[in-house]
């Protein structure tokens, strides 16, 4: 199971922080690396820029008449990814943690559960997120089932939520089984059923653990919101910088869009090793008592 | 049949196998109400899979168990309510480490028995007071002491209100000097008339508190009787044997 980081390397090999080592250099170390970080990236800028397509590129993806244009729109119709993103990983938790529990359930009578469990995650996780988008954002639809939604943005959102329970469910699969049998039998010692004993004792044990992979998990999720672009009929951000790019004939458009992915994901990232490293740390000053 | 002929707790025959391996090789075991029965012998000898099946946390797979003559080894028995009358104490403690010290101790009470959150705090607080832990009720199990995290855990089962206490080496896991802490609260215990059945490394200890000392060896229940006789006057040879080793590694 992946927990953020392995602990039996050693700490040098574990220490990827971009600014670990500097630190132990103090203010000379700081300074030096500024001043060589901005002689690297102006030589790199400066090769770029002088090379003789660039003209060519900038025009096509760094248009900045076409950035000002585009932008505003995307920016805007980025809210619909952040809104399939937050109703999809409310549903997708939920589902996920049932998913979990009923793999872990012991004993001949929950074969089946355990069984549905395994068929269902290695479906959803060997299929492609965008075809089963794509199967039921223009599938369902098009069958026109009395009662059921036909908007196809609904849909690519339930997609999003059964491709990425699979994985949520093996990620706190992991965590309930690195809850160590002691901890259950302590529970079931004092009289709490099976049921009590997952609830306040393993769950809430398990999830803290799983808490940095989980994150990790958010982070593809909202990135793949922009797989609806293919089949919703009101554009999210993806989609709305492909129809600038096929009005203009500019790929600027589409990094605009990549910035606005950038602006929650990259944040979200540190966000993530933050805590992988303030777990760590905690687990070793454990270690050390 | 009354009660009180029945005592506490009865073993009969009871057989145990891990895979092909046979821990337990019918053990027949009485222990009267209030009495304390300490369990030595050899790591591996069956010491703490007995306890564990008396708590039913390990099926049997011969003979019976009765507790105040009702056979919690019978097919269809409610194991949560049989365990809610036998407390079970660990070598390791075993705390709920995302909770903290009074939620340990308040936990099964509301939540197997349905008291309100606030008599169960009251119950907690008093038990925890009462083994010198008033002061760490909001403390986590990690922030203690080895000594103050198996007085909890003998809280915790404790609170339950159990008729028989199981106690699975409580001090082995502990440094040398926490562990008399623990051995107080044991001892207080027994002066209060709890029925134990306590496994243990602790001769000095046992000798002082068990009413019978029972000598378990390969799974078998090899010489019985009182501390007096089993440590001033072992009868069977690997009894001998074991006191001696015991001796002389310093343990006595």
């Amino acid at each position: 199971m992946w927990l953020g980081g392995d602990p039996r390397l050693p700490e040098a090999d574990r220490s990827s922080k971009i600014l670990g080592p500097m630190r132990a250099e103090g203010a000379k170390g700081v300074a030096i690396a500024v001043v060589s970080t901005l002689v690297v990236f102006s030589l790199l800028l400066l090769v770029v820029v002088r090379s003789e397509n660039w003209p060519a590129v900038r025009q096509a993806f760094f248009n900045g008449e076409e950035f000002r244009r585009s932008f505003p729109d995307i920016a805007r119709k980025f809210g619909r990814n952040i809104e399939f993103f937050l109703i999809a990983e409310v549903f997708i938790l939920a589902l996920a943690l049932v998913l979990a529990v009923m793999r872990s359930l012991p004993g001949s009578v929950f074969f089946p559960l355990r069984l549905m469990s395994i068929i269902y995650t290695d479906l959803f996780r060997g299929v492609p997120t965008i075809l089963v988008v794509y199967l039921l954002g223009f599938g369902v639809p098009s069958l026109a089932l009395p009662g059921v939604p036909s908007d196809a943005a609904f849909w690519a959102v339930v997609a999003l939520i059964l491709s990425y329970s699979a994985y949520v469910a093996e990620v706190y699969r992991a965590g309930i089984e690195s809850v160590h049998p002691s901890q259950v039998a302590a529970a079931r010692s004092l009289g709490l059923s099976r049921w009590q004993s997952l609830r306040f004792v393993v769950i809430p044990q398990a999830v803290r653990r799983v808490i940095p992979p989980l994150l990790n998990d958010f982070i593809g999720l909202q990135k793949d919101t922009a797989l609806t672009a293919f089949v919703v009929a009101v554009p999210e951000a993806f989609k709305q910088a492909q129809i600038f790019q096929n009005a203009d004939f500019n790929f600027t458009p589409l990094l605009a869009a990549a910035l606005m992915f950038l602006l929650i994901t990259v944040p979200m990232t540190r966000f993530v090793d933050w805590l992988v490293e303030r777990e760590r740390r905690k687990r070793q000053a454990g270690a050390a008592l | 049949m009354s009660e009180i002929a029945e005592g506490a707790l009865r073993i009969e025959g009871l057989h145990k196998y891990f895979g092909k391996l046979e821990v337990l090789k019918g053990i027949d075991l009485a222990v009267a109400e209030h009495e304390v029965v300490c369990l030595i012998g050899a790591s591996g000898s069956g010491k703490s899979t007995l306890l564990r099946c008396i708590n039913l946390l390990e099926p049997v797979n011969a003979g019976r168990v009765l507790v105040h003559g009702e056979e919690i080894t019978a097919r269809g028995v409610d194991v949560n309510r049989i365990r809610r009358h036998i407390g079970i104490v660990f070598q390791a403690f075993n705390l709920f480490p995302h909770m903290s010290v009074l939620r340990n101790v308040t936990l099964a009470p509301t939540e197997a028995l349905g008291l309100s959150k606030r008599d169960a705090e009251v119950l907690a607080t008093d038990l925890l007071g009462r083994f010198g832990l008033a002061d760490k009720k909001d403390e986590f199990p990690d922030r203690l002491s080895g000594g103050q995290q198996q007085r909890v855990a003998i809280v915790r089962a404790l609170a339950m209100k159990p008729d028989i206490m199981l106690l699975d080496e409580v001090t082995s896991a502990l440094d040398p000097e926490l562990v008399s802490g623990v051995l107080d609260v044991i001892r207080e215990l027994a002066e209060s008339g709890m029925t134990m059945v306590i496994a243990t490394h602790e001769m000095g200890f046992a000798r002082d508190i068990a009413n019978r000392v029972c000598f378990l060896d390969a799974g078998q229940i090899l010489e019985e009787g009182t501390p007096e006789e089993i440590f001033t006057a072992p009868k069977e040879p690997r009894t001998q044997q074991f006191l001696q080793s015991i001796l002389e590694a310093g343990r006595m």
